[in-house]
């Protein structure tokens, strides 16, 4: 029978077919997004609370604020990812296909990237509206931010959720794994995102992008070469 | 020169924790014969079909399926071996008709949702192929695992449990498959508790019994 079978598909084939599946699975369920965006505006509004009536400081701080609200929503999105691949042992079913190790985790984290991308653009006009900031520097340094941001997280929050999805805490898990890793990573993304919100007259935000660049080479390499030993192993 | 044997177990062990699923056992499944695995629940039935599908590995011995290693070959072996589990690895949220052509295109099919649909239509599934699987029965779930092995058009079918939850003409159906599979020169490996059902369709026989072979 094998001679009449087609030949698999190469990497990125894969990709974008399991991208494919999992874009339509949130389609159909909205069910990710749905709760990563309640859960990230109720996030910022606890922050302009807790912060009291100070502009000021919401205005100083919008950048570190944003982005630990998509941080934290992150972790929703990301632990969901996987939940969908354990019923039925689906993540069994796309191995054994078979489908490349490298293709299931770069169809991951680049539908964990573009949810985080969408929530990123639902979030912008609320913090405007809430903590009263401008876009100084140009909606491009914003849009680039917010897709070095994406995949930023996305990249070891992929691996680190596929190792926390068979763990009984993994709701515990994956943030206590997570959080320590991408600490530079959110610095630098307050840091640009501050001077976007505020100016740039000092001609900073070029270095602190290259260093997500950065940051993004290296997580979304070593993801690349160790999640097939996680699956298989 | 001889024929390689379908699968040959050399003093494959595997053990989950301090528990050892199977132990030691060694088997070889001559060319163009297939198998009907016995042994009572927890005797190393599926464990075994999961060591054969690549979807685990040994902790020891070696295991070769259609005369490659099952871990140096690991791709090789995936792409003409295909699994019919327990678990139906369906995606609840898509449809039959879905996740079948989610397959199709990860195998390079070159017209996955017409293979889909014809696939549905072969195991009774085409009036609720836009359906999706999250309402469906067991028996029904049963259906489209099947089409979704039959897509994959193995060399080696492995059948974990292929009559449970089925009613008594899901059964025959399945009977039919799994006997067209055989005329179209599978080897089949068969698991069940249903041994009289088991032993028209299958010539050898292995019983298991706390993961090691023993006379039936």
């Amino acid at each position: 029978m094998s001679t009449s079978r087609p030949r698999p598909i190469g990497l990125i084939g894969a990709t974008l077919a399991l991208l494919r599946k999992d874009l339509l699975i949130e389609w159909r369920t909205r069910a990710r997004l749905n709760a990563i965006v309640f859960f990230a505006l109720a996030t910022l509004l606890m922050f302009s609370f807790a912060l009291g009536p100070d502009t000021r400081l919401l205005e100083k701080n919008a950048g570190g604020y944003f982005w630990l609200a998509i941080l934290f929503a992150s972790v929703l999105a990301m632990g969901e990812s996987f939940r969908v691949e354990s019923e039925n042992a689906c993540l069994d079913g796309i191995r054994l296909a078979p489908a490349d190790p490298r293709a299931i985790y770069l169809s991951k984290a680049l539908g964990n990237a573009l949810l985080l991308i969408a929530l990123g653009i639902v979030l912008l006009p609320v913090m405007v509206a809430l903590y009263g900031v401008k876009v100084v520097t140009g909606f491009v340094d914003l849009g680039t931010v917010l897709l070095l941001g994406s995949l930023a997280l996305s990249a070891p929050g992929t691996v680190y959720a596929a190792i926390s999805s068979n763990a009984r805490a993994r709701d515990v898990l994956l943030p206590l794994l997570l959080f320590p890793l991408v600490i530079p990573a959110l610095l630098s993304l307050a840091k640009a995102t501050s001077l976007v919100l505020q100016g740039d007259p000092m001609n900073q935000l070029g270095s602190w992008l290259g260093l997500l660049l950065g940051f993004n080479l290296i997580y979304w390499g070593v993801g690349f070469v160790l999640f097939p030993r996680i699956i298989e192993d | 020169m001889p024929s390689l044997p379908a699968l040959a177990l050399h003093d494959v062990s595997k053990r989950y924790g301090r528990r050892w699923a199977l132990a030691r056992l060694t088997y070889a499944l001559p060319p163009g014969r297939s198998l009907l695995l016995t042994g009572h629940n927890g005797s190393g039935k599926t464990t075994l079909l999961r060591l054969l599908a690549t979807a685990l590995s040994p902790t020891a011995g070696r295991v070769e399926v259609l005369g490659r290693d099952a871990v140096a070959d690991r791709d090789s072996v995936r792409r003409d071996v295909a699994l019919l589990s327990h678990a139906s690895f369906l995606y609840e949220d898509l449809t039959a008709h879905q996740n079948l052509t989610v397959l199709a295109r990860l195998l390079g099919h070159p017209s996955p949702k017409d293979g889909a649909s014809a696939l549905l239509s072969r195991v009774g599934l085409e009036k609720r192929s836009d359906n999706p699987v999250r309402g469906f029965s067991a028996g029904m779930r049963k259906r489209l695992a099947i089409a979704r092995l039959l897509l994959k058009a193995p060399d080696l079918a492995l059948l974990d449990e292929p009559f449970g939850e089925l009613d008594p003409a899901g059964i025959r159906d399945m009977e039919g498959f799994i006997a067209e599979l055989k005329a179209a020169g599978v080897t089949v490996v068969l698991a069940t508790h249903l041994v009289e059902q088991g032993m028209s369709l299958c010539e050898e026989r292995l019983h298991l019994q706390d993961g090691r072979a023993v006379d039936a």
